[in-house]
């Protein structure tokens, strides 16, 4: 391990660790609202939506997300209407379409994590609040949600963590985040062990502050 | 229609040898998995703290790191490697580690990291009296891990490889950045040479959505076939 | 443990080796396979191309049995070096930061690069010299990089990464654009027809034959490039260390020059004689 070369490159990492960052915590952030607009629907009486809830969250988590990132990246930009719309505004950017394809995918994930644990809410909790008076709405933001997240926050956190990995392929859409750099910098000085070892450490640091993050709010919303 | 004509004049052939290819390198790569998570689950489960911290380690760096770094670290080094050790023997020429083994090892890794929590995960779920219960009948050790603990370990596990089993297949689509021909690198191609982006990436998530549908339904049966008798 | 880790290495290359193919008496030359009409591939997945006909011509005079490898352009000299293959022809020009880590035969085609834009752009109808060389241009060169400068202020300007192209847009021959960096010409042309960036810059030749067989109203504009960071010319790209392949390839490039080869082909392929 070559440590000069790895100081000379560490700002450039550094700097694209930034964009990594960004890209995971806009995903995540909009991937909550989606998620959990999924989730109600797939706990709701509609047949209807609960379909319609169901093939998202099929298709998303049963395809790869290079794909979904190719198709909204290349293959929309490819029809006419598209191009025409006010749509283009947005997807013109490649950076507001990797966000686009991370939340769309993040959020595939996230109702089915927000779901089941919807679903283990016991009963008994939403009549008792319901006797108490409680309105749907309340009932939903003071007692099922707070119970929900405390619920996931496990299984959320592994996929904050898989949220983090997944936005490397920004650079497949001409980003450079943490990944593409490291990608750039393997294939002008060869040096491909180092810079595994570099831009792998920022990515383990990450992951480690994700880690860490759950943990304390999982302390923190632990009612029993 | 005509783009999916099989032959000389459209792409059905080379999406259905991708697609073949794309099989292969996910089960290659699952396997290797097993055999990593083998050895590095049993590491994670030792009485040894220094192979707990290797087992450890595996896990961190494989879950932790982007699939597309590990993949680029062994497309860019992984001949510079093998040359290296193959020097140490004395040959020094080149050697030509071909596409499909780089993304089956690189993918391989990454699934036997997850595969390595999962195997843990099923024997410690293990019911600890039935370590007792076979020390009580005297059975040797070796034939208590094959006979007892193993069938239980993979019955368990059965669901949660089922799992591993589809991100392995998901992330065979990133080898496609090293050249080697499966579904998403195919489907690239085509892309490139129809300018018809859209149309081939959609069928090549119909592609993965069909495989994934397929490997879920045979896992179910596994599943139930496995369950008889308990 | 160490013993043991040792012997887990080598049983690994044990069955790497098992696996892999050992080749010596062949040339296996890198080529892209995306960068038409210098190299490219047809419906079936077959190579062709100038380059792809040319590497045929120069084996046979060569004598040599040869095959071509496929290589993404980003690993196109990483792969050199570690011997996937022996000599690079993927329409890779000549500079001196190349030089560095490789060599280069004698060039074979010339390549003159430009911008293009899609029709109707306010690039079009730019007032420059329809070429300028950037080693000898001189004044009339540097007013029309000013020219450009002005007209690309606040552009957004498509390449491939780890070319000329972006070398050049790098090196702020031309101001300050934003630079979009893109895995292949053919994503490059993609971008562009879709409106997602202003301009690009690659291979004159690049555009022309993506306008041809799209259909598409892309326009070349401003001057075509050469010279400076655009290098000289396109050459055979090998190995520091192969003195006497590169010996057999510039023979081979001379001859094919000499009889004609090189301008057929390039008539064929790039609709004028590029040859040098």
């Amino acid at each position: 391990m070559d440590l000069d070369f790895a100081i000379e490159h560490l700002p450039r990492l550094l700097k694209a660790a930034k964009l990594t960052i960004e890209l995971t915590l806009l995903s995540l952030f909009f991937g909550i609202f989606v998620g959990v607009f999924f989730a109600i629907l797939r706990t709701g009486n509609s047949k209807v939506l609960y379909y319609i809830s169901y093939y998202y969250s099929y298709i998303f988590r049963g395809t790869p997300l290079l794909v979904q990132i190719f198709i909204i990246y290349f293959g929309l930009a490819q029809l006419e209407w598209i191009r025409e719309s006010f749509l283009w505004v947005f997807l013109k950017e490649p950076y507001s379409c990797a966000i686009l394809a991370f939340t769309l995918n993040t959020g595939a994930y996230s109702s089915e994590i927000f779901r089941s644990a919807f679903e283990t809410i016991n009963k008994g909790i939403i009549e008792a609040a319901e006797g108490l008076g409680l309105s749907k709405l309340n009932t939903f933001f003071k007692i099922k949600l707070p119970i929900a997240i405390r619920q996931s926050l496990p299984a959320y956190g592994n996929e904050m963590i898989l949220m983090l990995k997944g936005t490397s392929l920004a650079s497949t859409v001409t980003l450079l985040d943490l990944t593409g750099v490291a990608k750039h910098i393997i294939s002008t000085t060869f040096r491909p062990v180092e810079v595994f070892i570099v831009a792998g450490s920022i990515y383990l640091l990450m992951t480690f502050v994700i880690h860490n993050v759950i943990k304390l709010l999982e302390k923190k919303y632990n009612y029993t | 229609m005509g783009l999916l004509a099989y032959g000389d004049t459209g792409w059905g052939d080379e999406l259905f040898f991708a697609t073949l290819m794309t099989i292969a390198v996910a089960l290659a790569a699952m396997f290797i998995g097993f055999f990593l998570a083998a050895i590095f689950a049993s590491f994670k489960l030792s009485k040894n703290k220094i192979l707990n911290l290797i087992g450890g380690f595996y896990t961190t760096v494989f879950r932790g790191v982007p699939e597309l770094l590990v993949i680029y670290l062994f497309f860019f080094g992984g001949s510079g490697a093998v040359m290296y050790v193959a020097r140490i023997f004395g040959y020094d020429g080149y050697i030509e580690v071909n596409a499909f083994l780089t993304g089956a090892f690189s993918i391989g890794i990454i699934s036997g990291a997850y595969s390595t929590e999962v195997f843990r995960g099923a024997v410690q779920s293990i019911d600890k009296g039935q370590f007792e219960a076979s020390e009580v009948l005297g059975f040797k050790k070796k034939i208590y891990y094959y006979k007892i603990i193993i069938p239980q370990m993979l019955r368990l596990a059965l669901p949660n490889i089922s799992n591993v089993w589809q991100i392995t297949l998901k992330d065979t689509s990133l080898i496609s950045v090293t050249g080697l021909v499966e579904i998403m690198r195919q489907s690239y191609i085509a892309a490139g040479s129809t300018r018809d982006p859209l149309f081939f990436y959609s069928f090549a998530a119909v592609l993965y959505l069909l495989l994934t549908f397929l490997s879920l339904k045979m896992f179910n049966r596994l599943e139930k076939n496995y369950s008889k008798g308990y | 443990m160490k013993n043991k880790f040792k012997l887990f290495l080598s049983s690994i290359a044990a069955l790497m080796i098992l696996f892999s193919s050992v080749k010596a008496d062949s040339i296996r030359i890198g080529t892209e396979g995306a960068y038409p009409p210098w190299n490219a591939k047809d419906e079936s997945g077959k190579l062709i191309g100038f380059e792809v006909e040319l590497a045929n011509w120069l084996c046979i005079y060569m004598k040599a049995d040869c095959t071509l490898v496929e290589q993404d352009w980003d690993g196109m000299i990483p792969g050199l070096i570690m011997r996937k293959y022996d000599a690079i022809m993927a329409g890779m020009s000549i500079t001196d930061e190349r030089m560095k880590t490789i060599n280069f035969s004698q060039g074979y085609a010339d390549e003159v690069a430009s911008l293009a834009v899609m029709k109707g752009s306010s690039l079009e109808g730019m007032d420059t010299p329809k070429a300028i060389n950037l080693s000898t241009g001189g004044g009339a060169a540097k007013k029309a990089l000013k020219t450009l400068t002005a007209a690309l202020a606040g552009k957004t300007i498509g390449v491939q990464t780890a070319t000329i192209h972006q070398n050049f847009l790098e090196s702020g021959d031309v101001g300050s654009v934003k630079i979009r960096t893109y895995k292949t010409q053919d994503e490059v042309n993609l971008d562009l027809a879709a409106g997602r960036i202003d301009a690009a810059l690659a291979a004159a030749v690049a555009f022309t034959d993506y306008a041809e067989k799209s259909g598409k109203p892309v326009v070349l504009v401003g001057p075509t490039f050469s010279g400076g960071a655009f290098g000289n010319g396109v050459g055979v790209g090998i190995r520091k260390d192969d003195a006497a392949l590169l010996k057999k390839f510039n023979a081979a490039i001379n001859q094919a020059r000499k009889n004609g080869k090189i301008s057929e082909l390039a008539i064929k392929w790039f609709g004028f004689d590029a040859s040098m």
